[in-house]
């Protein structure tokens, strides 16, 4: 290991080189299927369609195939990795990101559809040297392991602090005509889309709760 | 997923018209479901319509008291309205119960009725399933079948209706208005929208091919207590086994519907000429002729159990 001890490789760049090669065994594989014949087994051609919205503040335009999810416009197109797919079916809720302020799962989504949006991914909450609040009480409260639900968690956290304040209900809201409280069972609750296999749960809710304001 | 072309709709009597003249189209809005069942060539259309431009988007009150629900209302806003939260509890917490807010955020009021079931049967491609592939046989029949139906049921189909929503709208007597590819508009009460599977379960609604919802009108506000309880697998985030749909009077009579049990929202109006003979008398008949199997026989006890909890708050007020 020596040898490599000058080498600065992160543990990103390491998965990064690796998937490269993945890639790259998997050629000629690709090759022996021409595309030819997709068309003879009854897929028509790809269509492509003009799109352009605002991402992080920068606007877009992109030109895709309409197939394309916005999560995949976001990380393959724009390269904003942040954004994770996980399950790409929407019951895991790692590709969460506020879009015209408020939360979605990008997975679910067309991005041809979200001409003129206004989308925010984790890249555009915080940077590494002025982070958002949340980033922050992530930090400190431990609330990740592996960390590849995380950018859909704090997504996620930023926006229930945001909809308990706008009123709007949830579940376990008991009186649903009165204003929702900023409670642990209703941060519970409200986190019920976003799944951590690593179950740092009880961090995830202590860091909303610091941020929130919420007592004991 | 197969490749489509896009096209965004200018007017509904447009979309309605492009659909119903382009070969194997769908109308989109929040493609929460669509987009899902697109990725795993369940759904395969050739063309998709984007109606999100269509506005529709507002809830109004009606000249009879109710309150007209644009299609494109989304589920949280629909939730949170704060005429629906008081006056229309059930739908408010029908509509908390179901999906995530993330889903809820994007999931509109017409997708949410056309939302296709979740029988696993029907999720995977290698399986039967006349619902999929119509004349192919239900391997659901025989298979696991907890989450599935136990009343309203053929031999072509045991799914259930998966939606929350559709349960309160249905308990609301609510009413699907839409506009057909010939321009023409008609009202379609909840209760004959949604179909049994009979011999075509591919066939889940009344709609014709372009038929384009444009709202859901609820009745003036029937007062009473509401309620919707919903018993999954886990406190949150998950389809129902069973959920209740009450909307009780201080008279004690009341209104009925159930989740979780049919193709369909449940509901059998002359069950509930028996609330006063209690939640027994009333489930006997709302859950009369089922057919059940070893995995879903709880189905019928956790309906009873269900009602009679809804009763006793109601009593309580």
């Amino acid at each position: 290991m020596n040898e490599f001890s000058d080498v600065k490789l992160t543990r990103r760049d390491l998965l990064i080189a690796g998937a490269v090669s993945v890639s790259t065994a998997a050629i000629p594989g690709a090759n022996a299927q021409p595309a030819a014949n997709q068309a003879e087994a009854g897929n028509p051609d790809p269509v492509t369609t003009g799109v352009s919205f605002t991402v992080n503040g920068k606007p877009v335009t992109l030109q895709l195939d309409t197939r394309t999810t916005l999560l995949d416009a976001l990380r393959e197109h724009l390269h904003l990795t942040g954004s994770k797919k996980g399950c790409d079916q929407g019951q895991c809720g790692a590709c969460t990101i506020i879009m015209d302020g408020r939360r979605i799962n990008s997975c679910l989504s067309l991005a041809v559809m979200h001409d003129g949006a206004e989308i925010t991914t984790i890249e555009g909450l915080g940077t590494p040297d002025k982070l958002h609040p949340m980033q922050a009480a992530f930090i400190k409260h431990d609330g990740y392991q592996c960390g590849y639900c995380t950018p859909g968690q704090i997504c996620a956290s930023v926006s229930v602090l945001e909809e308990i304040r706008q009123g709007i209900p949830s579940h376990v809201t008991g009186d649903i005509t009165a204003k929702p409280l900023l409670s642990v069972e209703e941060i519970r609750e409200r986190m019920s889309g976003n799944i951590c296999r690593c179950g740092a749960y009880s961090n995830i809710i202590d860091a909303i709760k610091e941020v929130g304001g919420v007592k004991a | 997923m197969k490749a489509f072309t896009y096209q965004r709709a200018s007017s509904p009597a447009e979309a309605a018209k492009l659909v119903a003249r382009t070969p194997n189209a769908r109308f989109i809005a929040g493609g929460t479901n669509l987009l899902d069942l697109m990725k795993l060539e369940i759904e395969t259309p050739a063309a998709l319509v984007d109606v999100n431009g269509l506005g529709f988007d507002k809830i109004e009150p009606t000249s009879d008291g109710g309150l007209r629900v644009g299609a494109l209302v989304r589920n949280t806003d629909l939730a949170a309205d704060a005429r629906v939260r008081k006056d229309y509890a059930v739908l408010s917490r029908a509509l908390l119960a179901g999906a995530s807010t993330q889903l809820r955020n994007k999931a509109t009021t017409s997708g949410n009725l056309l939302q296709r079931t979740r029988c696993p049967y029907f999720y995977d491609t290698a399986q039967k399933c006349n619902k999929r592939q119509p004349g192919s046989g239900c391997a659901a029949i025989g298979g696991f079948t907890r989450h599935h139906a136990v009343v309203g049921t053929s031999e072509a189909c045991i799914a259930v209706h998966p939606s929350d929503m559709a349960i309160a709208m249905r308990v609301l007597d609510a009413e699907v208005e839409t506009i057909k590819a010939d321009g023409s508009m008609r009202s379609i009460p909840i209760a004959d929208f949604h179909r049994l599977p009979g011999n075509t379960p591919h066939i889940e609604t009344a709609l014709e091919p372009g038929e384009l919802i444009l709202s859901v009108k609820l009745p003036k506000p029937l007062g009473g207590v509401h309620a919707y309880r919903k018993v999954r697998d886990r406190a949150s985030y998950a389809f129902a086994l069973v959920s209740v749909a009450t909307v009780i009077l201080p008279d004690g009579s009341g209104r009925v519907a159930v989740g979780g049990v049919a193709h369909k929202p449940w509901r059998v109006e002359a069950a509930e000429q028996q609330m006063a003979q209690g939640a027994k008398a009333v489930s006997e008949r709302l859950m009369a002729g089922a057919r059940t199997t070893e995995d879903n026989a709880f189905k019928v006890a956790l309906v009873h159990r269900t009602l009679a909890e809804a009763m006793a708050a109601a009593k309580k007020g």
